[in-house]
């Protein structure tokens, strides 16, 4: 019985001697793995841009909605004959006796005209507290942020983002400056810095007051959410806890609010993008099987061509074994070599993605990359199971025969 | 002592259409040890055939073979070709080597499949090649090679295991006269040294210089003769 290390050098020299067809099988292995590689580099990144963007939201946070997201009983409350109730101002103040909570900021919003002398812009207007900047992360590029003091304390002060600030003043100072909003005027305390990533908003877009004024503003008592967040992210789920039973309490045992944890939207967007890779890395691994038939029918070609030797072989003492061997270890060498040259090429591929968009971190998971290898060279050794076999079978005589 | 090859009643039919072609019609042929024996016989008459059998290459249809007093009809394709590694040398017309290797790894191969050391398997094949005066020649590809040459290289890959039996179809079909006669040279040297020999040609010539000549015709033996210097020719 021949050793493995001589069907291995056998193989390899059968390899050598039929470059073309070694090279076209290499190039179909080859793209059949980049094509894994970089697909779930990209659902990959995809993924982590998103989880991302998530934390720069900040971290360990809660956001309360009033009226409730799903059904009780079979029953939406909705159906109950009930609107739900207000969130009020009170509410969220009432929230600062967990102490799992850190902090909140009551939020109330609308979109406005906003205007400075003969100028004026629409712009979403947002009600909020001091801690806002503190909890969202965002940062101020000249004067401060809104005053600390009581929530219904409905001072004429504004800060605005960048954008409105260059629309409406351009290049007069801005600070200290009244603008209008709607009927209210105020004074422009502070400017936005221009935050990084930040999901749903452009902080350059937005003009930030105390709640208490956008309340009135708007004419409505409700807050549009409630921002909290916990002490840490072991307190998430009793702060969560705390908000049900306090607000519950508060509205006289009715659960009429919605409380969303950031874990939680995160895990569902990990999820749905965990799914997407999978698709992709998936359909790309179709293509793998394509290189697999390839390969099949090219190993076929190699046997009728190669029926002279496969014959001389046998005469030689070679068992039908050792042929399968010796076809099976070509295929092999041939698709695991692919699968490295697509490893290769699929990693320059999400790095070329990567130096394309610098945002997107599109690194391949390792788990794709290597079931693309696996799956390359298990379809390759696979689909040379016929071929290896039917030389293994063929008859040494009419291997031999000259015709 | 018993035969080295004990062919009885074998036939080897083929299936062409729905026609039967008899190859083999019946052959009874026995081969001592270190016997010199020609196969001759019109083109068709079933001398591969018979050579194929005898070296394990095909399956007769029918009869009994005994290699070495052993029945190997019965054995199993993995054993057969574990007796053609060892016990038997093949020549053929259009020489066989794989073209991508060079002579010495030709002459490897059987050894390889042997599952011999690399070591071993190299030094053997290289002082093969040197007795066949090919030592030059070694790392020569077979496209590099004369005719004559390669057919050396081919019986330096049929001896190195030094099998019992050499097998030899057609071995000077494809060489010029002179080539022709070192190599049949060469397998006669061989036997003397005590390999059996087996040669078909239908060159009278080289038919003339065996010491038994087999005629087939139509698939079965016509005459068996031995040239016997002490006897004369017997029918
Ligand atoms: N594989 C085969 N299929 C059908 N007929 C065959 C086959 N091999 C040989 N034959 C027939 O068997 C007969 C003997 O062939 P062969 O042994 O090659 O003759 P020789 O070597 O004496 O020229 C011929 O008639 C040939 O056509
Ligand atoms: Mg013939």
């Amino acid at each position: 019985m021949a050793r493995p290390a001589d069907v291995a050098a056998f193989a390899l020299g059968a390899l050598r001697g039929y470059r073309l067809r070694t090279l076209l099988m290499l190039v179909a292995m080859g793209i059949g793995v980049a094509a894994v590689v970089v697909l779930t580099a990209l659902g990959e990144g995809a993924r982590r841009y998103v989880a991302d963007s998530f934390a720069s939201l900040g971290t360990h946070l809660l956001i309360v909605l009033p009226g409730r997201a799903e059904t009780r009983g079979g029953v939406p409350t909705t159906l109950m004959g009930e609107t739900p109730r207000d969130l009020t101002l009170d509410d969220a103040r009432a929230l600062l006796r967990s102490r799992h909570i850190r902090r909140i900021a009551p939020i109330s919003v609308g979109g406005s005209v906003v205007s400075w002398r003969a100028r004026q812009r629409d712009s979403i207007v947002l009600g909020t507290s001091a801690d806002f900047l503190a909890i969202r992360r965002w940062s101020m590029r000249r004067g401060r942020f809104l005053p600390r003091g009581e929530l219904d304390a409905a001072e004429p002060v504004c800060i605005i983002g960048e954008t409105v600030r260059r629309e409406l003043f351009g290049v007069t100072p801005a600070l200290g400056r009244w603008l209008r909003i709607g009927e209210y005027r105020f004074r422009v305390i502070g400017i936005l810095a221009s935050s990084g990533r930040s999901i749903g908003v452009d902080t350059q877009e937005l003009v930030i007051i105390p709640v208490a004024s956008a309340q009135a503003i708007f004419n409505n008592p409700s807050l549009f959410r409630i921002i909290v967040e916990a002490r840490s992210r072991e307190d998430i789920p009793r702060a969560k806890a705390d908000i049900l039973r306090i607000i519950r309490a508060r509205h006289q045992g009715e659960e009429d609010i919605t409380v969303i944890t950031q874990d939680a939207v995160l895990a569902t967007f990990d999820r749905i993008f965990r799914a997407l890779t999978l698709a992709v890395g998936g359909i790309a691994a179709i293509s793998l099987g394509v290189a697999g038939i390839l390969i099949m029918n090219v190993m076929l070609v190699a046997v009728t061509q190669r029926r002279p030797e496969i014959g001389l072989l046998k005469a030689l003492g070679a068992t039908p074994r050792t042929i399968l061997l010796l076809f099976l270890a070509e295929a092999a060498l041939l698709s695991s070599a692919g699968a490295g040259l697509g490893l290769v090429v699929g990693q320059a591929g999400s790095w070329a993605v990567r130096l394309g968009f610098p945002v997107l971190p599109a690194y391949a998971p390792w788990w794709a990359s290597l079931a693309g290898v696996l799956v390359a060279v298990g379809t390759g050794t696979l689909f040379s199971l016929l071929p290896a076999r039917r030389a293994a079978r063929l008859d040494p005589v009419a291997a031999l025969a000259r015709r | 002592m018993t035969a080295l090859v004990r062919l009885q009643g074998i036939r080897r039919d083929f299936r062409v259409g729905d026609q039967v072609v008899h190859a083999l019609d019946g052959i009874d042929l026995a081969v001592e040890t270190g016997e010199y024996l020609a196969i001759t016989g019109p083109s068709g008459s079933g001398k591969s055939t018979l050579l194929n059998v005898i070296g394990l290459l095909d399956r007769p249809t029918a009869g009994r073979y005994e290699l070495r007093g052993e029945d190997v009809t019965l054995l199993s394709d993995e054993q057969q070709a574990a007796v053609r590694n060892r016990t038997i040398g093949f020549v053929f017309q259009f020489f066989h080597l794989v073209p991508r290797l060079t002579a010495q790894e030709n002459v490897e191969l059987p050894m390889l499949l042997a599952g011999i050391a690399p070591e071993e398997r190299a030094g053997r094949a290289a002082a093969v090649l040197d007795r066949l005066g090919l030592a030059d020649r070694r790392h020569h590809r077979p496209d590099q090679l004369s005719g004559g040459q390669r057919q050396r290289v081919a019986i330096a890959r049929a001896t190195v295991m030094q099998p019992a039996l050499i097998l030899a179809d057609e071995p000077t079909g494809n060489l010029d006269t002179h080539s022709g006669a070192e190599v049949i040279g060469i397998l006669e040297q061989l036997n003397a040294e005590g390999i059996t020999l087996i040669v078909v040609t239908h060159d009278t010539g080289i038919a003339g210089r065996a010491r038994r000549r087999v005629h087939i015709v139509d698939g079965a033996i016509q005459s068996d003769r031995a040239r016997d210097p002490a006897h004369g020719e017997t029918g």
